[in-house]
């Protein structure tokens, strides 16, 4: 299944690669990946998600990145309740009949047009995936020229369910 | 006034030294006895440092020569091994033996050259990106970016390397930063926010142990080299002992326990013995202290421990439940467990019929061979070493059939008497590690079990024998072929033995006698008992070349995939 994980890190040279480098080594695949800077200068946080088989092998993942020395704080985000966004930018064909008209369909989606010439608009949405990706679809008909998207970056939220519905594999 | 202002000023120029200087300082500060390296133009200026210093060196024949060394000073003093190689070759000459020490949690604190600063990603001349090479096969890696880092750095290398899961650290000195000067400071207490090993056992889970050892019926432990890591031989004996739980060893955890105790098992996995290997497969309880459940040592992971509750101590939180699943997992170091679990000790449970029944498989089934008095048997060879030695040398090996007899015949008494490449398994390994297990461990005789082919990959470092006068024997175990290569294509693929026979080699004993080493060929038992006796008697370096059985087999054998239960050639 689909994980997101968050990992605090020291804000060094390498730290990244570290990181990278330790989930190709253990043949995880990386679907998109974020990094920024925290509250603390000295420390930067990566939002990853990775595709993984089971939760023995998420556990894993979870170990092994917080054996690096370097990197401070892991979490499983997964199964937490948390708000997650991603953002996109997003370049459609228009035409001055349709330009109207996707200006209308994408403020359900409360997308934003940052850019304007002559043959496209440049749109920016913010959003889970799943929303991104329906506008995307939507969009698609009128021929999208480009698109960037920035990979998810999450926060758990203030108050957390009581159940905890992840079972780790084995309890520390 | 202005005379004052001079003299301060002066006294400020006097404790400025350069990068190489405090490196050497840095490394009389971790009571560094010994270097093992190469140098080159990258570390002239350490070179330049350490002419001037006090500080032991020995100089191999080759940086990877230098690196095993190293690990075998490590494994028998259990302090770091340190390294120094220079920038591009000869840090990528480090690379086998750093990678072998990251998997058999060997600390060493490896310091190689580097470029200048000026010109890192320039592609210059003998640049290579060896933090980024290392980055996967290194417990943490550093670039020193600025002199007066260099003592903190230094502090903390040496504490990642020698503590929690024992490891490789490298630390890359471009060569300007060694030529540069700056102030000599008292290095702070180490802050290293994100490295916090647990040493201590959580005690909720020490009890469902002892609760469990009360269920069990059938229950086993398997050590590993956690416990030589963490010295805890004493406690596992007390821990054992006390609830008469049967002992099976991991390749890299012989000696652990000793091998005579009538608990012991012997060595399980892929070569042991069946009463190890029976233990694993049918027990009820699996203790698990330091191994790390290799696939050499489960065999296939559907048969292993299937009907055991499975307990596991581990200085590594990443290493319970990699590899089987578990349901009593211990986080902490071997000793620390261990005399955890010997102070909560409860009731005992009685485990008499288990205990009977894996005796009689020791005895039934006891690790046999083929004897012919007309041949020289590899077998027998490590159960004259043994005789000769009164079990008290340190035998190191590289990997291999010849590994695979002395860690079956050898029979390890004591602890940190075995130096073997297990996780990475590298040929070549074991001459240079001999080195420098002598090197540690002046007092104890020291034996180098090679095979033809692996001792051809390192022998350039018989040079450091000479130089040092070193009394390190090598024992050269030679079928002329690369055994277990030959022994698998006969097995599993008709005997089709694609280039692993090595009919033309050198004669190993004019070889020795180029380098003013003392040799001899054996060909019979009573030639290995006189020889060995006289060259442990001489106390100077020899080689002895052992003409054994060629196509002689290391069984018992579990074949690939197969369970632990699935045994081959237990009867010889």
């Amino acid at each position: 299944m689909r994980r997101i994980i968050s990992a605090t890190v020291l804000n060094e040279s390498g730290v990244l690669n570290r990181l990278t480098g330790l989930l190709t080594k253990r043949q995880f695949n990386i679907e998109n990946i974020t990094v920024g800077h925290t509250e603390d200068p000295a420390v930067s946080k990566v939002t990853l998600t990775v595709w993984v088989e089971d939760d023995r092998k998420a556990e894993q993942l979870v170990k092994q990145l917080h054996k690096q020395i370097n990197i401070l704080k892991v979490r499983d985000l997964t199964n937490m309740s948390l708000v997650s966004r991603e953002l996109a930018l997003i370049k459609v064909l228009t035409t001055p009949d349709t330009r109207s008209e996707i200006k209308m369909l994408i403020e359900p989606f409360r997308a934003t047009v940052l850019d304007v010439s002559l043959e496209n608009v440049t749109l920016e949405v913010t959003g889970d995936g799943e929303k991104i990706d329906a506008l995307i679809e939507l969009l698609r008909p009128y021929g999208i020229k480009e698109i960037s998207r920035t990979g998810v970056t999450a926060i758990p939220r203030g108050t957390q369910k009581k159940v905890l519905e992840f079972h780790p594999y084995s309890i520390m | 006034m202005k005379a004052s202002w001079v003299a301060e000023n002066k006294s400020v120029e006097t404790s400025l030294v350069s990068g190489a200087e405090l490196f050497i300082q840095g490394l009389q500060n971790e009571n560094v006895e010994v270097l093992f390296g190469y140098p080159g133009g990258a570390v002239l200026p350490i070179y330049d440092a350490l002419y001037k210093s006090e500080m032991k060196h020995v100089l191999t024949r080759h940086e990877q020569g230098a690196i095993h060394a190293a690990q075998g000073y490590a494994r028998v003093t259990g302090k770091p091994g340190v390294v120094l190689a220079t920038s591009g070759p000869g840090a990528t000459n480090l690379v086998t033996g750093i990678a072998d020490a990251m998997i058999d949690s060997i600390p060493l604190v490896i310091f190689t050259g580097q470029v200048a600063t000026t010109v890192i990603g320039t592609d210059a001349f003998q640049e290579a990106d060896i933090v980024g090479i290392t980055m996967p096969i290194t417990k943490h890696n550093y670039q020193v970016q600025r002199a007066e880092d260099l003592p903190r750095i230094m502090k903390e290398a040496f504490h990642i390397a020698n503590t929690g899961r024992k490891g490789p650290v490298l630390i890359d000195i471009p060569k300007d930063v060694a030529v540069r000067t700056a102030e000599v400071k008292e290095v702070s207490a180490i802050y290293l926010p994100g490295y916090q090993p647990t040493l201590k056992p959580n005690i909720l889970q020490v009890k469902r142990l002892n609760e469990a050892l009360l269920q069990a019926k059938r229950p086993v432990l398997l050590t590993g080299a956690g416990v030589l890591a963490a010295s805890a031989e004493k406690e596992l004996l007390v821990f054992a002992e006390y609830h008469q739980i049967p002992v099976a060893q991991t390749l890299l955890g012989l000696g652990g326990f000793p091998a005579e105790h009538p608990l012991c098992l012997g060595m399980a996995g892929m070569h042991g013995t069946y009463a190890s290997n029976m233990a694993l497969y049918d027990c009820d309880l699996l203790i698990g202290v330091g191994a790390r459940f290799d696939d050499r040592l489960t065999g296939n992971l559907d048969h292993f421990a299937k009907r055991a509750v499975v307990a596991h101590i581990d200085i590594d939180p990443a290493e319970i439940g990699k590899n089987v699943p578990t349901e009593i997992p211990i986080v902490g170091c071997a000793k620390e467990t261990l005399s955890a679990l010997n102070q909560t000790r409860g009731d005992k449970g009685d485990y008499s019929d288990w205990i009977s029944q894996l005796t009689q498989f020791k005895s039934e089934f006891p690790l046999t061979y083929k004897t012919d008095v007309s041949e020289l048997k590899p077998q027998k060879l490590m159960q004259i070493l043994h005789d000769v030695t009164k079990g008290e040398a340190i035998v190191s090996t590289d990997v291999g059939q010849h590994q695979m007899w002395a860690a079956q015949y050898y029979t390890f008494l004591e602890p940190n008497r075995w130096i073997t490449s297990g996780g990475l398994g590298t040929m070549g390994f074991g001459f240079p590690a001999a080195i420098g297990a002598k090197v540690g461990k002046p007092e104890l005789p020291v034996i180098a079990v090679v095979g033809d082919g692996g001792f051809q990959m390192t022998l350039q470092e018989l040079g450091v024998l000479q130089d040092w006068e070193l009394p390190v024997i090598v024992v050269i175990v030679n079928n002329k072929s690369l055994g277990m290569v030959r022994q698998w294509q006969e097995i599993f693929y008709e005997k089709r033995f694609s280039h692993s026979l090595l009919d033309i080699q050198p004669d190993f004993i004019k070889l020795a006698s180029a380098y003013g080493i003392d040799g001899k060929r054996a060909e019979t038992e009573s030639d290995v008992r006189e020889a060995l006796t006289l060259a442990l008697a001489s106390k100077k370096p020899f080689v002895l070349d052992c003409v054994v059985t060629a196509d002689e087999n290391v069984y018992p054998m579990i074949a690939p995939g197969k369970g632990l239960h699935e045994m081959i050639g237990v009867r010889g």
